[in-house]
């Protein structure tokens, strides 16, 4: 089996940043707004380097979000910056109306998505937002696992026509995938190999997944990872050809199962290929305080779990 | 610059295309529609400097964002009659699969519509980033938006309004429909709003009134004022005085018609105020 390893640990905002930084050096048409999170978001640099395309909307993000749909007219692709929560709920009829609707070129960029954001509790961790956004006509939504991937993720969106949105992170997560990849939207990553169970994950969950698939093949269970990174639109191929040789799925996100990745899937399966499914994400709850990895352990989002899904739908088959 | 005679004719067309575009389909909001018609018809036809055809970018050009998008008839009338799409078209209006949904929409790609708007309160943010964009791209032309007062009780307005002094957005020129009406009211029932002047100025703006808001001689003059306080540092306000209905007098001074269409009769009467200058649809 192939196996994974990390030499260290970044946070996927970082990637973000990184992302932006070499946007704002590449393509003149990016620019870049931010409701007060310049800091969290990882921006500093872009804004150093090209004040004229930064604009710092101050705690608004109403006008932020209009603010982005009105610089497309005139040809700039707008990157807006805040946490998850400000990105979707707070606005989610200004993207609604004049960005999916209205058609226009913004990437909205949300970073501390779902429990990892922590010890600020639940009125900072949206675990909605992925349905919220894959509701929206039109809109592409990707949730990336690690820092390199969402570098990349960021510099990719630039050149897609239409409204975007890339969810991400705060806590510093293994890096495990490589730094020169070639991020293409709506493409899943097969990660392993497997016979037995399909273990399809996106985010910070992805690395877990891998985590599980240790632990499975030690107890002679072959699970075939998939990183979904784009949860819309959906690489339904990937998926099906998968369960077609493994019978069984178990998909895992960091965010509410009604409304995320795992019912997506679920909608493919029942439509082409009825397949046993088991879910992790959140059960339709409201998040907490605590440690990254206490919530996590808590809500049941971490390879333990997975390993635990994983052999229970095996039995389903 | 088109003579007077024209623009008032073409005013007077304009009217009959909402009354007869609401009449049609039974619904629609003419009570707006008419109090901005003298508005729309001087900006599309004198004010704004405009470019042939229809580009989203609108780079080199002057740009018009309608906020309050349920006067959609008087906007759609008046881009119609200014090239921008055939005035046959105004006969969809509010039809299944046409190019004029209720509410003004890029998504079926109507010329002349750069955004969405309907769900109140958010095109002073949207003209604000055009603007923004226009500095970046080093062209000098102006920002029009329009807005309803009562739309004003949406909060992202005044995010928008502190944002533009605070980034010293000079290029736009926003002018507020002052009918004093809303749906289900007065604004003065409905929630009074205090001084609109001295709000806009508390929050940084040059503020201009119309007192007569449906004078086109009025209106010509206080938007050359206007534009002539355009790029010295600070957004500039219209407070346009109109009444709504206006041009058909049993929908004047009442918020009764904000979003009600005339019957058979009404219709008659109203066309009977209004006789065809240019040519109906």
């Amino acid at each position: 089996m192939k196996t994974y390893t990390y030499t260290e640990k970044k946070d996927t905002r970082s990637g973000f940043g990184a992302g932006l930084t070499e946007l704002g050096r590449t393509n003149r048409n990016v620019v870049a707004l931010c409701a007060d999170l310049v800091g969290s978001l990882k921006m500093d640099q872009f804004i150093e380097e090209n004040p004229d395309r930064f604009f710092q909307v101050g705690i608004a993000e109403a006008n932020m979000m209009g603010l982005a749909a009105g610089l497309t007219i005139g040809g700039k692709i707008p990157f807006t910056g805040t946490f998850a929560n400000f990105s979707t709920g707070r606005v989610y009829d200004q993207i609604r109306q004049c960005i999916a609707y209205s058609g226009k070129n913004v990437k909205i960029c949300a970073s501390h998505a779902g429990l990892t954001l922590g010890e600020d509790g639940a009125t900072h961790q949206i675990l909605e937002d992925i349905g919220l956004m894959k509701m929206l006509p039109g809109m592409t939504v990707i949730n990336t696992c690690d820092y390199n991937q969402t570098k990349a993720a960021t510099i990719a969106i630039a050149d897609h026509q239409g409204p975007v949105y890339l969810r991400f992170g705060r806590p510093a997560v293994p890096v495990f995938t490589p730094a020169d990849q070639n991020f293409q939207i709506g493409k899943a990553i097969k990660l392993t190999e497997g016979k037995d169970v399909t273990i399809v994950a996106t985010g910070h969950l992805v690395w877990e997944a891998l985590e599980a698939s240790k632990v499975l093949f030690e107890r002679g269970i072959s699970a075939e990872v998939i990183n979904i990174h784009t949860i819309k639109p959906l690489d339904e191929k990937a998926i099906l050809e998968s369960v077609s040789k493994t019978g069984c799925i178990v998909t895992a996100e960091e965010h509410n199962i009604i409304g995320g990745l795992g019912e997506s899937v679920a909608r493919v399966l029942s439509l082409h290929r009825p397949t046993p499914q088991e879910f992790i994400g959140t059960n339709d709850i409201f998040g907490e305080s605590g440690t990254p990895a206490q919530l996590m352990e808590k809500y049941g989002l971490n390879s333990v779990s997975i390993i635990s899904k994983a052999e229970s739908v095996i039995k389903r088959k | 610059m088109p003579s007077t005679q024209h623009l008032n004719d073409l005013t007077i067309q304009v009217r009959r295309d909402i009354l007869r575009m609401v009449h049609k389909v039974n619904s629609g909001h003419p009570g707006g529609s008419l109090g901005c018609t003298e508005f729309l018809v001087a900006l599309y036809n004198v004010i704004m400097t405009r470019k042939e055809g229809f580009n989203m970018d609108g780079i080199g050009e002057d740009l018009f964002f309608l906020s309050n998008g349920h006067i959609s008839p008087a906007f759609y009338s008046v881009l119609a009659r200014a090239g921008y799409f055939p005035i046959e078209e105004l006969n969809t209006f509010r039809l299944i699969n046409s190019r004029l949904q209720g509410h003004p929409t890029t998504h079926e790609g109507l010329p002349g519509v750069r955004i969405a708007s309907g769900s109140l309160g958010q095109g002073m943010s949207v003209a604000l980033g055009a603007a923004q964009a226009k500095k970046l791209n080093n062209d000098h032309h102006i920002i029009y938006s329009l807005h309803g007062d009562g739309e004003l009780q949406e909060g992202q307005n005044w995010e928008a309004i502190m944002y533009a002094s605070a980034k010293k957005v000079d290029n736009i020129i926003a002018t507020v429909d002052l009918n004093g009406q809303q749906i289900d009211g007065s604004t003065d029932t409905v929630l009074p709003m205090g001084s609109i002047k001295e709000k806009f100025e508390a929050f940084g703006w040059i503020v201009f009134e119309i007192e007569e808001g449906n004078n086109m001689v009025a209106i010509l003059k206080g938007m050359s004022e206007a534009k002539s306080k355009t790029g010295q540092g600070k957004p500039v306000c219209v407070l346009l005085k109109t009444v709504m209905g206006n041009g058909v007098d049993f929908m004047m001074h009442t918020h009764a018609w904000h979003g009600k269409a005339p019957n058979d009769e009404q219709l008659a009467i109203g066309l009977a105020q209004n006789p065809e200058t240019l040519g109906d649809y």
